[in-house]
């Protein structure tokens, strides 16, 4: 499989009121075409930085950002301008005009590419028809709620038959079931057209809905890059842990409990371990949170327990859930 | 007491007259003012063409012919005016001072409303692969419309009060009548009756100008 992109060693640096701030450090990785791509991090992580390196609206400081094995910061700005158009952009805030229908704004790419006028028309209603959005083409953007216009930001990032689409918070401004609507349809699109997508978002919701493989940012440095599935499973960075395993809701019995946090994947999750756990070795434990969700189309669960006291039993608890197959680890209690 | 119909006529002819310096002045005004403007907005710091020396070069030439105040520009401007229209007095004379004093005027206000387009449409253009002219031609020159007509209606508004005072110096129009018969004469009905059209003529752009910036905001 080709690379998309490419990056080497990128480092961006600001300069603000004469004082340098770091907002990339070091970060290299690689996009797969076809792939769904995450990139995850807290809000001044650096993640919107580093998706604007991929289409050159940052120039970075240090490093080589290739698309497909094309150097971007060798380019000559019109080049640079015929390689943008390889690589569509949707945004928090839609950054529709205003002052144009949706036909309009559908079409602009396709202006910018010198597509004959009645072909742009054609394949803009074509991108309408995908994002289900034929029926509005006539209306101006304020009318529209926020998931429709994201729509038509996304119909319009299609119709220049981009390679890639980056999509920087796409889904930060729309509600639960709007995110999820939009989100299904990038899934599709990723499958139907065969198009890379990457995805910059601080909701792990996000990521676990649509992404193959994440990227995890923390202050500008890269914390852990790999398949979903696998950094749910086995987070090991700080920052990772921090995002796949949000703080527990309960406070354990007594303050120097230990506590055990169980992980299991699709082959595990439909099995009662706890009641198993009871029934075979007459041990009790105490459930703190658990929650199980879908990530890549497979069930995947969490789940994080009091041990009892009795450092024997705690052995032997711990050595029933492993012979089970389930991941365990320690969870430090602050 | 009633005018005679030759100042009636006199009037009359007066509306005319300041219409037309309104509007030719105001034309071409914009013709400078808008590419101007344009330049001052694209040339400033982080925005697509910015570039500091030519930015401080044109903002320099504006505000100093802002900073001077319209009678004295009017004065300054009489040498040039008669090497251009070849007479320093009348309509067509008034048409060269009131150009040149709504010249700036005209760039800040188009600076002003293009600084309005969110900075979000125009990244969106530069990732759609747009160059820095398509992107103020189709995007940023779009979106501000509105806002322009807005601006472009109180630019015709002070051209048309500006007018008014180029008659001081031998413009025509309902200044120069004011002037003449008002002041010079002490006709106050004459006075009044041109201030009246005067405002009411100001009304009638300003709300045009809304009306029509209404229309066009989607």
């Amino acid at each position: 499989m080709a690379e998309v992109f490419k990056l080497e060693h990128v480092y961006k640096k600001y300069k603000n009121d004469g004082k340098e701030f770091s907002a990339l450090e070091d970060v290299s990785l690689t996009i797969q075409e076809g792939e769904v791509f995450g990139i995850i991090g807290m809000s001044g992580a650096g993640k919107s930085t580093l998706v604007r390196t991929l289409n050159r609206l940052e120039d970075i400081s240090g490093g080589t950002v290739s698309f497909f094995d094309r150097d971007l910061s060798e380019l000559k700005p019109k080049a640079l301008r015929l390689i943008r158009r390889q690589i569509a952009m949707i945004f928090q805030s839609f950054n529709l005009l205003g002052q144009r229908t949706v036909l309009s704004n559908v079409m602009q790419p396709l202006r910018i590419a010198g597509t004959p006028r009645a072909k742009r028309k054609e394949k803009a209603m074509e991108m309408l028809r995908i994002v289900g959005l034929e029926d509005k083409k006539h209306e101006y953007p304020a009318r529209l709620s926020g998931g429709q216009r994201q729509r038509v930001a996304i119909a319009r990032a299609l119709a220049s038959d981009p390679k890639v689409l980056l999509c920087d918070e796409a889904t930060s401004a729309l509600d639960p079931k709007m995110t999820g609507e939009i989100l299904d349809l990038l899934a599709e699109i990723n499958k139907s057209r065969k198009l890379t997508i990457v995805i910059i978002t601080h909701e792990m919701s996000v990521v676990e809905k649509i992404c193959d493989r994440v990227a995890i940012i923390d202050e500008g440095k890269l914390a852990e890059i790999g398949e979903v599935k696998e950094i749910f499973r086995n987070p090991k960075s700080d920052p990772a842990r921090k995002l796949v395993f949000p703080a527990n809701p309960f406070d354990p019995s007594a303050k120097d409990s230990r506590l055990i946090r169980l992980v299991f994947d699709g082959a595990s999750a439909s099995r009662p371990f706890i009641a198993e756990l009871v029934e075979k070795t007459g041990k009790k434990v105490n459930i703190l949170s658990a929650n199980t969700k879908s990530v890549g189309g497979i069930g995947y669960g969490q789940m994080v327990i009091e041990l009892p006291p009795q450092k024997e039993e705690q052995e032997l608890i711990i050595q029933f859930f492993k012979q089970g197959g389930l991941s365990v680890q320690e969870v430090e209690w602050v | 007491m009633g005018m005679s119909e030759y100042i009636v006529e006199t009037i009359k002819m007066g509306i005319l007259e300041t219409l037309q310096m309104t509007f030719f002045a105001s034309l071409l005004a914009y013709a400078v003012g808008l590419p101007l403007g344009i330049l001052l907005y694209a040339t400033a710091k982080d925005r697509i063409l910015s570039n500091r020396i030519v930015n401080l070069i044109v903002g320099f030439f504006v505000n100093i012919t802002r900073s001077l105040p319209f009678l004295i520009l009017l004065v300054l401007l009489i040498p040039f005016t008669r090497l251009v229209t070849g007479s320093s007095i009348g309509t067509v004379a008034s048409i060269v001072p009131l150009t040149v004093g709504a010249i700036p005027i005209v760039a800040r206000m188009v600076e002003s409303s293009l600084s309005e387009v969110s900075p979000g449409i125009i990244e969106a253009a530069t990732s759609m692969g747009a160059s820095p002219l398509y992107t103020i031609l189709h995007f940023i020159l779009p979106e501000s419309m509105p806002s322009l007509l807005l601006g472009a209606a109180i630019n015709i508004a002070t051209v048309l009060g500006y007018s008014a005072m180029a008659g001081v110096i031998g413009g025509g129009g309902l200044g120069a009548i004011a002037l003449q018969y008002g002041y010079y004469r002490y006709q106050k009905e004459v006075l009044w009756t041109t201030v009246t059209i005067l405002v009411i003529l100001v009304m009638v752009i300003q709300e045009s100008g809304n009306v029509i910036a209404k229309r066009v905001r989607k």
